[in-house]
């Protein structure tokens, strides 16, 4: 059992559902909420890093996010760091890749939300901020748990990406799933299946947590009331 | 801060996303019911007055204070324009109990005294016992309360109420009917009610606004536009179905009558429109202007206005049956709700021959359509 990769791949999904999902929330509720010219191209754009291969998604974050792009030099200029295999680029790779993971059931669950509520809560005197807190997000949360969720098991899990961008440097890139790769390769099969293991069982677990959110989330919503 | 006694003015104009214009005013203590068929821009209307849709043209003033002016591009948030709303479905907080809803509407008192004053407004629209139960826990007439209180626990400067009796049963909605009028009498600020029910407009209105595909019909008191709509397509709206063709043979507006032809009939009517000699007309006869007189029962008619019909139908339905006859050397047809007890007393029946009497002062000659 590789400790260390497990333990880089946990700090490798808090870090992202920590930048991600706030984000997703604004996104979400913006889809949700708003129609704009181009709103479904933007929808599409969203859900590209799902059906991407994550060799073609890592290629070109590679290409993007390496020391010969501007985002690459810029970023060695400020900060004297490269984003290639380091774990800050993993960072980002994890975020871009995921949105789709955290956006798509922020914004469901968004659109749970009848209008007569929204309306009621302005109507209400609520501030925006008031309404958000006190009205949008309990009424939510469960979107926002499931994408939490979902985010944090697909990044634990993540092998093509990682290892486009990141390599397999051990402490600083090397994740459980590379890790679980590199015992295969070394006909290591106990270490692999111990880690696999782990993997599956957070899988199954996460995955029932989230059917029971959305489940949870069918009737949450007033859904009786229309 | 006690409820602002004001009249809303309501300008609106506009051509798209959806076709509206609505010029009216709803005094202070005045029920305005906006009446029309579902997609006729009601709720939309409602949303623009609320200040959670913006129209292209116009203004909206309360009392004193301009809420929008599109000319200075000015509009106000829902929050600052003060008002109760109770949405279609009234829009309660799901996850919140009956009172924290109430207490929601209560950000402009102090702390301290919200809960108390969310149980006394529960307490005023008959919502005892129940402050604890989530939304889902009541039934639709007790949401329906949660929602109203509400809207008025935030002391409004004016109640906008849409479709209020829509999602609740008919049991309910009756009671109802009859706790909103009595609340009517203790409010002093306008309540502006959109429905698509003329009989909940009759009876709870002071006055009504007609609007179709975002067109302002007719505005008047219900019972006037309900025996003088403006033209044919109010008239139908109003659920009126006995309209005629007929041409004018003479008027005498001293004596404030006019007469016209029903094909071979003659018809007065106790009204003097601007209408002349030989001029086609349209004309409308509600409900409460036809008398069936059974000729088995040997009373007579007194009135001007008899013809002899042949029932088609006699359609039970309750404590009212529809009544359909075709008007014997006319071939119009006649549509009229009589009570029951009253055809089973004159034994109204298909085939039968009878006379009918058309109430001269019932009878409405309508304008051109435009």
């Amino acid at each position: 059992m590789d400790w260390q990769a497990l333990w880089l791949s946990v700090k490798l999904s808090c870090f992202t559902v920590v930048f991600l999902i706030p984000l997703a929330i604004l996104v979400g509720r913006g889809l949700a909420y708003f129609q704009f010219r181009g709103k479904s191209w933007v929808e599409a754009l969203i859900l590209v890093p799902l059906v991407l291969p994550p060799t073609v998604i890592g290629y070109y974050l590679l290409v993007g996010l390496g020391n010969q792009s501007i985002i690459g030099q810029y970023v060695e200029q400020m900060f004297g760091q490269q984003l290639v295999f380091h774990f800050s680029g993993l960072v980002i790779a994890s975020i871009l890749v995921n949105i789709p993971f955290a956006v798509q059931p922020i914004q469901r669950a968004y659109e749970t939300i009848p209008i007569d509520i929204r309306d009621a809560a302005a109507c209400c005197g609520m501030s925006r901020l008031r309404i958000f807190m006190k009205i949008e997000l309990p009424m939510v949360w469960p979107g926002v748990l499931t994408a939490l969720v979902l985010c944090f098991s697909h990044v634990l899990g993540e092998f093509g990406v990682v290892l486009m961008l990141g390599g397999n440097i051990a402490g600083e890139t090397k994740t459980i799933s590379i890790a679980i790769y590199d015992s295969v390769q070394a006909f290591d099969f106990d270490s692999a299946g111990m880690m696999s293991l782990v993997l599956l069982l957070f899988a199954v677990s996460a995955l029932a947590l989230t059917t029971s959110m959305s489940r949870r989330l069918g009737g949450h919503n007033g859904a009786t009331q229309r | 801060m006690a409820p602002r006694s004001a009249d809303l003015t309501c300008h609106i104009n506009q051509a798209s996303p959806i076709p509206l214009v609505a010029n009216f005013t709803c005094k202070a203590g005045e029920v305005l019911a906006v009446v029309g068929p579902s997609g006729g821009g009601k709720t939309t209307l409602l949303r623009m007055i609320a200040g959670l849709a913006t129209p292209k043209h116009g203004h909206i003033k309360c009392g004193d204070a301009m809420w929008f002016d599109a000319n200075s591009s000015l509009s106000l948030t829902p929050q600052q324009r003060h008002i109760g709303y109770m949405p279609q479905h009234f829009g309660l907080f799901p996850h919140l109990s009956a009172l924290e809803n109430v207490i929601a509407g209560l950000d402009h008192v102090p702390k301290a005294i919200r809960k108390q004053r969310a149980l006394d407004w529960l307490e005023r629209v008959n919502l005892h016992g129940l402050p604890d139960r989530l939304p889902t826990q009541l039934s639709g007439g007790q949401r329906q309360r949660v929602a109203l209180a509400r809207a008025l626990a935030r002391e409004p400067s004016i109640l906008l109420l849409d479709e209020p009796f829509s999602a609740v049963d008919r049991e309910t909605r009756e009671r109802l009917y009859i706790e909103l009028a009595r609340l009517k009498l203790q409010l002093s600020i306008p309540v502006i009610m959109v429905t698509h029910d003329i009989h909940e407009a009759l009876l709870l209105a002071d006055k009504m606004m007609l609007i179709s595909q975002g067109k302002m019909l007719q505005q008047g008191k219900p019972f006037e536009v309900l025996s003088h709509p403006n033209d044919e397509a109010v008239a139908r709206q109003m659920g009126l179905r006995n309209i005629f063709d007929g041409q004018v043979v003479e008027q005498d507006a001293t004596r404030n009558m006019t007469w016209f032809t029903l094909g071979d009939k003659l018809i007065v009517s106790d009204s003097s429109p601007h209408v002349s000699q030989g001029q086609a007309i349209r004309w409308v006869i509600p409900n409460q202007g036809i008398r069936f007189n059974a000729i088995s029962s040997g009373r007579l008619c007194k009135s001007l206005n008899k013809l002899d019909v042949l029932i088609e139908s006699v359609l039970v339905m309750g404590e009212s049956s529809r009544v359909i006859a075709s008007i014997i050397g006319i071939g119009s047809v006649i549509n009229a709700d009589v009570p029951t007890h009253l055809v089973d007393k004159l034994g109204l029946q298909v085939g039968m021959q009878t006379t009918i009497a058309l109430k001269s002062e019932q009878i409405h000659i309508l304008n051109a359509s435009s």
